[in-house]
Formats: structure tokens, C-alpha cells, sequence
């Protein structure tokens, strides 16, 4: 009896897993999504001194469910002229690929939907996507501002992607996996063993580490996150002031409420992102001794990782209302003759300190 | 040397972006200064303009006003109309209507220095909103020293006072005329709270 029973639940569990896994990425990234923007617009408030929307429900906790029924409730509108299928295909376009990218994000160690070997590639590959949703969304609108908006998405993300994958690449290096659970095994045993800091000296093996540069290719990533993300001061596919929109100019309702959702679930994967690679995903910053062990359970996994992303996603808040937008020969500048050349280097900085011990070796 | 320049920019630049970044969380973590409008109100400073409106007497609850008529004839834009008659067993004569037209007033504020009695001063009054211009250019203020006046005598203490502070109306109108000479003594708090 007990053997059917356990057949048929063995039968059931992959089902019953992806499906829970699939409502609660989808949970997670609608809620995100919705209370980003509140904590964005209370976060501008606060640093501007304002309270912020504090009308609806209790100190504003509403506010997204009142957005919400305002942009359901606003008709879908196809422009004439339009691209009518281009149209309508790139919000889903834009949404998707977050989506996809978060079934390989380890939220703590057994709380991943799916541990892809090549998790990283996954997600790179995925992400990419995006730029093409907004691209052809600009240019479905047949609209003049979405059109140059489209344009300079596009140049824009080849720029960034470029430094991102190479500062990425340098991480691949010391890391040797693509797999993102093992990404973060490796960095156990304190703060001093997460990638941003073991690369300057790592402590357990009790030498140089591979790249003492690594807290620079972290500040690398993250401006190349912002970018990738087009969030302020690198938001010129948006840029309210000279583009009206942007590529969601001819965008009502729900449309334009979905760019604007995915726009925050790309931050949470950014941020997620740089959390797994640099900061040490589930892992606590306490080392597994005595009663500091504790803090290292399984249960204590999501909540350090998501207390870690949450920081960084305040500060991507934080950076959109302290510095104004670039120009977009600045935004280009910064990208090719920094960003690009600096990652370069710390590339081949990383490959030379990890072939120095051998060197060493052979020499002495 | 170019090279050089470069570098400086660089970290100049970086340092730049830093500082502007602690600039912007040392405001995140200052109280809010935002007046929730229609739940909290600033206090009016005190040389404030709002329309002109006749004093009332904390003492006698009637207006100073004699209708002497200087008022009316110091505005440059000949917006005040003011009517007296004699009461019973007195000298002088005493407003009977005082019509103001606020559409045209430009709050300069020559009829209330032309007062000899100062009869009249600027209220504090800024919910100053209507449907129609009609309710603006003539404006009845004995009716509205009535209505002050009703306030006055419910806020009156049986016994005949000598300092009238327990009426915040009456407060106000005896520190009228006294704050337009000394603005900066009363407290104002929006720009307390501006100064960290
Ligand atoms: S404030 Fe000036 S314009 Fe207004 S009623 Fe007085 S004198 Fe006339
Ligand atoms: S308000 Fe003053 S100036 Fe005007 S009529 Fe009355 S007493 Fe005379």
C-alpha cells in the first residue's frame, strides 16, 4: 500500500514542485513588482523630505492595488499604424525573461526551482532578451520619441553588456562554475570569504586572493546593472523629460503598467544577481562557530539573501534620486572608456594572480 | 600628463558621486517637513495679508471704527465704502457698514495705516475661495465682525476680565496690532523646522 502511495507521490512531486515554484516566482515577482514602486515613491519622498503617498489604506500601503485598478481598468488602445503584433508581444516580451531568469535564482540553498550547471548562462541569455522587448516595443509605436528611445536602448545595452560579461567572466575565473548554488557554496564561512572581499585576501587558504581588484569589478557591475536595467542616471530609454516615455510612449493601461513592473523585477534580478556573485547569496556573514553557527541554518538561508538584496535594491533607489541623468555621450563615455578598459584589466590581473602560485611553484 | 588628467577625473568623479550620495542619506533621515494641508495647517506669520477686516474691541466686543471715512479715502484703489450713524446718548458716530471690494484691493495696506483709531488690520484668513467673483468685491465686514463677535461672547468669562487671554480670538485681535510692529517675536514654526 505504502509503496503505491510513495510511487504515485514520487509520480506527483515534480508536478507539484514546478507548480508551486511557478506560483511563487510568479507571487514574488507581482508583489515586488507592485511594492517597488510604492517603496520607490515613499523612498523618493523620504529623500526629498515628503511623506510620500500616504492616502490610500494605512500610511499608503495601498497606494499599488489603487495604480493597480486604475491601469486594469483603462482601455487597451492600439494606436493606428502600429505594429498591432510587435505591439502587444513586447510587454510579455519584457516580463518574460525575468521571470525565467528567477526559476535559477537560489534563494537559499534548497530553495532554487530549478539548478541548472550552466545557471549563470541561464540567466545572461535570458536577460538579454529585454533589450529586444523594449527595442521592439519603441519601434512597434511607430512614434517618434519611442523610436529614438529604441535606438538608444539598444546602443546602450551593447555598451554595458560588454563590461558586465567581462567583470562577469573575471568571477567565472575565480569560481570555475557556471552553477549558481556552487557559486555561493564557495563563499562560506564568513563575510571575509564572499567574492567582494576574498578576493583581496582569502583568509581560509591563507593567501593572495585571485583579484584584489574585486570590490572595483563589484562597483563595475552594479553601474552595468543599472544600466542593463535603464534606471536613472542611466534611464535615457525612459527619460520623461526629453522623450515623454520613451519607448512606452504610445503605451496605456496595463501595457504600460507591465514595462513598468518589469522594469522592478529586472532590479530584483539584477540585484540577486550581484548578491549570488558577490555577496555570498544564503550565506551568513558570521562563520559557522560555535553559537554564530546557528545563524547559518537552512531557514536562515532566504532571509539573508533577501535582506542582502533588498539593501541593494534600496540602494539602487537611493542612486535614482541623488544623481541626475546622464547625457548620452557621457552614458557612452563612461561605458567604453572606463568601464570596458578597467574590466579588461582586472580580467587579466585575475589570470595572472591565479597563475602566479604555479609560477611560483615551478620557479622555486 | 593627459593620462594623469585621466585618472584624477576618474577618481575626482567617483569621489564627487560619493559625496553627493552621503549628502542625499543624511536627508533621507531628517523628520519630514511636509504640512499635511487639510489636517495641518502652518501658522500664518504675522505679516501676513489676507483682505482687511475690522478689529473687535476685546473689551466692548464692538468695532473701534468711527467712519471717519480716512480709510476710504487713503485707498488708491477705491475699494472701501463705509457708513456711520450716531447711537443713542453718544458723540461720535459709529460704523454701521463697512463694504470692502476685495477683487480690487491690492493689499497695500494705506487704510490701515490712515486709521487714527486702528480700526481695522489684515486677518489671517487664506481659505479665501469661491465660486463667484461675487462674493469677493463686496464683501461685508460688520457682518463678519458679527459673526467674531458671537465667538467673542461665548468665549467670555462671566466676571468682566481685565487680561482677555482666554479668548483665542480676542488673543489674537490684542496681539494684532502689536505683532505688525514686531513680526519676528511670534514663533513661526514651518522655518524652525526648515533650520536643521
Ligand atoms: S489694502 Fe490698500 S487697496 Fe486694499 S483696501 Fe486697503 S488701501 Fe485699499
Ligand atoms: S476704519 Fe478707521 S479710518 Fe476707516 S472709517 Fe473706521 S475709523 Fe475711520
Amino acid at each position: 500500500m505504502s509503496a503505491i502511495l510513495d510511487f504515485l507521490l514520487g509520480l506527483a512531486w515534480p508536478w507539484t514542485r514546478l507548480l508551486l515554484f511557478l506560483v511563487g516566482i510568479c507571487a514574488f515577482v507581482g508583489l515586488n513588482a507592485a511594492y517597488l514602486v510604492l517603496a520607490e515613491r515613499k523612498g523618493a519622498a523620504r529623500f526629498q523630505r515628503r511623506p510620500g503617498p500616504n492616502e490610500a489604506g494605512y500610511a499608503g500601503w495601498m497606494q499599488p492595488f489603487a495604480d493597480g485598478l486604475k491601469l486594469l481598468s483603462k482601455q487597451v488602445l492600439i494606436p493606428p499604424g502600429t505594429d498591432a503584433l510587435l505591439y502587444c508581444v513586447a510587454p510579455l516580451m519584457v516580463m518574460a525573461p525575468p521571470l525565467m531568469c528567477l526559476a535559477v535564482v537560489p534563494f537559499g540553498e534548497s530553495l532554487v526551482a530549478r539548478n541548472l550547471d550552466y545557471g549563470l548562462l541561464f540567466v545572461f541569455s535570458f536577460g538579454s532578451i529585454n533589450v529586444m522587448a523594449l527595442m521592439l516595443g519603441g519601434w512597434a509605436s511607430r512614434n517618434k520619441f519611442s523610436v529614438i528611445s529604441s535606438a538608444r536602448v539598444v546602443s546602450q545595452n551593447v555598451a554595458y553588456e560588454i563590461p558586465m560579461l567581462l567583470v562577469v567572466i573575471t568571477l567565472l575565473m575565480v569560481a570555475g562554475t557556471l552553477d549558481l548554488n556552487e557559486v555561493i557554496r564557495q563563499q562560506t564561512g564568513g563575510f571575509w570569504q564572499w567574492n567582494i572581499l576574498r578576493g583581496i585576501w582569502d583568509f581560509r587558504a591563507g593567501h593572495i586572493g585571485a583579484n584584489f581588484l574585486m570590490p572595483v569589478t563589484f562597483i563595475i557591475f552594479y553601474t552595468c546593472m543599472l544600466a542593463e536595467t535603464n534606471r536613472a542616471p542611466f534611464d535615457m530609454a525612459e527619460a520623461e523629460s526629453e522623450l515623454v516615455a520613451g519607448a512606452f510612449t504610445e503605451y496605456g493601461g496595463m501595457g504600460f503598467g507591465v514595462f513598468f513592473m518589469a522594469e522592478y523585477a529586472n532590479i530584483v534580478l539584477g540585484c540577486s544577481l550581484a548578491t549570488i556573485l558577490f555577496l555570498g547569496g544564503w550565506q551568513s556573514p558570521f562563520p559557522p562557530v560555535s553559537f554564530l553557527a546557528y545563524f547559518s541554518g537552512p531557514l536562515w538561508g532566504p532571509i539573508w539573501f533577501l535582506a542582502k538584496m533588498y539593501c541593494l535594491v534600496f540602494s539602487v533607489i537611493w542612486v535614482r534620486w541623488t544623481f541626475p541623468r546622464t547625457q548620452f555621450y557621457n552614458l557612452l563615455n563612461l561605458s567604453w572608456k572606463i568601464l570596458i578598459p578597467i574590466s579588461l584589466f582586472t580580467l587579466l590581473l585575475t589570470g595572472a594572480l591565479m597563475k602566479l602560485p604555479l609560477v611560483w611553484r615551478h620557479l622555486f | 600628463m593627459s593620462m594623469k588628467n585621466a585618472v584624477r577625473d576618474v577618481f575626482g568623479g567617483f569621489w564627487s558621486l560619493l559625496v553627493g550620495l552621503r549628502i542625499t542619506l543624511g536627508q533621507f533621515f531628517k523628520p519630514i517637513i511636509t504640512v499635511q494641508y487639510p489636517r495641518q495647517t502652518v501658522k500664518i506669520p504675522a505679516r501676513f495679508r489676507g483682505h482687511i477686516k475690522l478689529i473687535l474691541d476685546p473689551e466692548s466686543g464692538l468695532s473701534r471704527c468711527t467712519a471717519c471715512n480716512l480709510c476710504a479715502r487713503a485707498c488708491p484703489s477705491d475699494c472701501i465704502v463705509v457708513e456711520g450713524a450716531k447711537k443713542e446718548g453718544q458723540k461720535t458716530k459709529w460704523v454701521t457698514d463697512y463694504h470692502l471690494d476685495f477683487t480690487t484691493c491690492s493689499l497695500c495696506g494705506l487704510c490701515i495705516e490712515a486709521c487714527p483709531f486702528d480700526a481695522i488690520e489684515f486677518s489671517k484668513e487664506y481659505n479665501t475661495v469661491a465660486r463667484s467673483r461675487d462674493d469677493f468685491n463686496n464683501m461685508d465686514l460688520v457682518a463678519r465682525l458679527a459673526q467674531e463677535r458671537e465667538v467673542w461672547a461665548q468665549n467670555r468669562p462671566s466676571q468682566p476680565p481685565t487680561p482677555p487671554a482666554s479668548a483665542p480670538v480676542t488673543a489674537v485681535v490684542a496681539a494684532a496690532p502689536a505683532a505688525s510692529a514686531a513680526p519676528a517675536a511670534q514663533p513661526q514654526p514651518l522655518e524652525q523646522k526648515l533650520t536643521p
